[in-house]
């Protein structure tokens, strides 16, 4: 069984829907205590990332008590950036600090060099690049080392992103994705995984990714 | 590097597409769910379910025809046409939306651009526009583009973005169902002014159409319904179009890989 933690992050429809999918048993655990049973965790999460600070002290610590259990977990979005020590779009709300670094603001600082799929960015009249945030739509992957998360997912395979804050690159990533600077895209560390971009939103390459969450959990 | 998006519209009533030409003159097209299951094979990366009837009887065939097309695809899903207020928009949501378009109600009410936003996330606001060209200005219209607000769309966009609209849907009344080709100028001129994602609508009647609308237009993503619909071209051979003029674009996977596909270690790639 799959709990997916619903913790007011926007809408879990999605999520649900490809997960039933993949034939996968999914509840919406009410308390803490009901992680236990749990195979696996999938944190979730549109939105600001202030609303993780509902995931309180006993949350944190039947999800670390899964984790350290070796028992799989998948972040998406928001719940990704989560496993991190925190985020700059909410200072005073703490990650969950399983992996270090904090999450910044995407910024367009420095242009996406040609080569890297496509033509080299477009620039307005004053030759700045057209460079907008929210990054929305489909990016692609490069792998950065070997992954269970993104088994079976090719170099430059395309998913689709939505979001303003990006995790940094740290040793936990697995796959990295450039929208001015490059950001982690994929995360990785023993049997906790998670992704920036909306596995459930990115058509067969996501639903790779999702079924490759839930054979770890065999 | 990000790609354009190309997006499928199903204008709906009555639980079947239409497609009328500059708003009036509709006609049948097909099924919502079949539709939006041939584009997601064909590699569309984004599917908008417009309800052009928003009838309390339409409301309740339009809640249905989302469950359908989401059981369909595993793609961003908008819906959007009568959505009034909130209680529209959960149930859209609700449904399988995982946004919503509003488009007169934010005109009349800013703040629910607002209220939507922290609900859902901004990401999950859509706000359509509808404009015209008056003179050198662009001016918005509602009512299925028959009544004149005398707003300026561009100073609208901007205002909406400040709101937290997570990207705008701009619609060319002028250009609507006439295949004539984007209108560039009021696309770049709004897309221009937004620090988020502008979607081009209207006019979209040949490839070349949305080479146009990527370029000149400055779009992060346009959206079409005829030129789909009718089979009159593929959704593929557009992609394929667009990146042999250098624009990146996603192309779909070949058939039978991803979930349940054959083990990726058996299969070659550029990897």
């Amino acid at each position: 069984m799959i709990a997916l933690i619903d913790y007011g992050a926007g809408n879990l429809t999605s999520v649900r829907k490809a997960l039933a999918h993949l034939g996968a048993p999914v509840t919406t655990p009410a308390a803490p205590a009901d992680l236990a049973g749990a195979a696996g965790i999938i944190v979730p999460g549109v939105g600001n990332f202030e609303v993780t600070s509902a995931l309180d002290a006993d949350w944190r610590a039947a999800i670390r008590s899964h984790i350290a259990r070796g028992r799989p977990l998948l972040g998406i979005c928001v719940g990704m950036q989560w496993l991190f020590d925190g985020s700059a779009e909410a200072p005073g709300h703490p990650g969950l600090a399983l992996l270090p670094g904090r999450c910044s603001l995407i910024t367009g600082e420095e242009a996406a060099p040609a080569g890297t799929g496509g033509s080299p960015p477009r620039t307005d009249g004053g030759g700045r690049a057209a460079f907008k945030v929210p990054h929305v739509g489909w990016n692609s992957l490069h792998r950065t080392r070997g992954s269970w998360l993104l088994d079976g997912v090719d170099e430059g395979d395309q998913v689709y992103f939505t979001h303003s804050y990006a995790a940094p690159l740290t040793e936990s990533c697995v796959g990295s994705t450039r929208y001015g600077l490059e950001f982690a895209a994929a995360v990785e560390q023993n049997a906790v995984g998670g992704v920036q971009f909306h596995p459930e939103k990115s058509s067969d390459v996501g639903l790779r990714i999702l079924g490759n969450f839930l054979r770890r959990l065999r | 590097m990000l790609s354009k998006r190309i997006i499928a519209c199903l204008d709906v009533r009555d639980g079947a597409v239409v497609k009328g030409i500059n708003f009036e003159g509709l006609r049948r097209a097909g099924d919502p769910a079949t539709l939006a299951g041939r584009y997601n094979r064909e590699g569309i990366d984004e599917v908008v379910i417009l309800d052009v009837t928003a009838t309390i009887e339409g409301r309740k065939a339009l809640a249905e025809t989302i469950r359908a097309v989401a059981r369909e695809i595993f793609l961003p899903l908008c819906v959007g046409g009568g959505i009034r207020g909130e209680d529209h928009a959960e149930a859209a949501i609700e449904a399988g939306a995982d946004k919503v378009g509003i488009n007169t109600a934010a005109l009349a009410r800013p703040a629910l651009i607002t209220t939507l936003a922290r609900r859902y996330g901004s990401q999950a606001v859509i706000v359509a526009i509808d404009a015209k060209r008056e003179d050198d200005r662009f001016r918005i219209y509602v009512r299925s583009g028959r009544q004149g607000t005398g707003r300026d769309a561009v100073e609208w966009a901007r205002e909406a973005a400040d709101r937290g609209a997570g990207e705008i849907l701009l619609t060319s009344i002028d250009r609507d169902g006439t295949k004539q080709g984007f209108d560039c100028g009021l696309t770049a001129a709004v897309s221009s002014a937004v620090p988020i994602p502008v979607i081009a609508s209207g006019g979209a009647g040949t490839f070349d159409h949305f080479v146009e609308v990527f370029t000149a237009g400055r779009a992060d993503a346009a959206l079409a319904a005829s030129i789909f619909h009718y089979a009159e071209h593929a959704v593929e051979d557009l992609k394929a179009h667009l990146r042999a003029h250098g624009i990146p674009v996603r192309l779909p996977r070949p058939p039978g890989i991803g979930a349940g596909g054959p083990d990726p270690v058996t299969r070659t790639g550029p990897c």
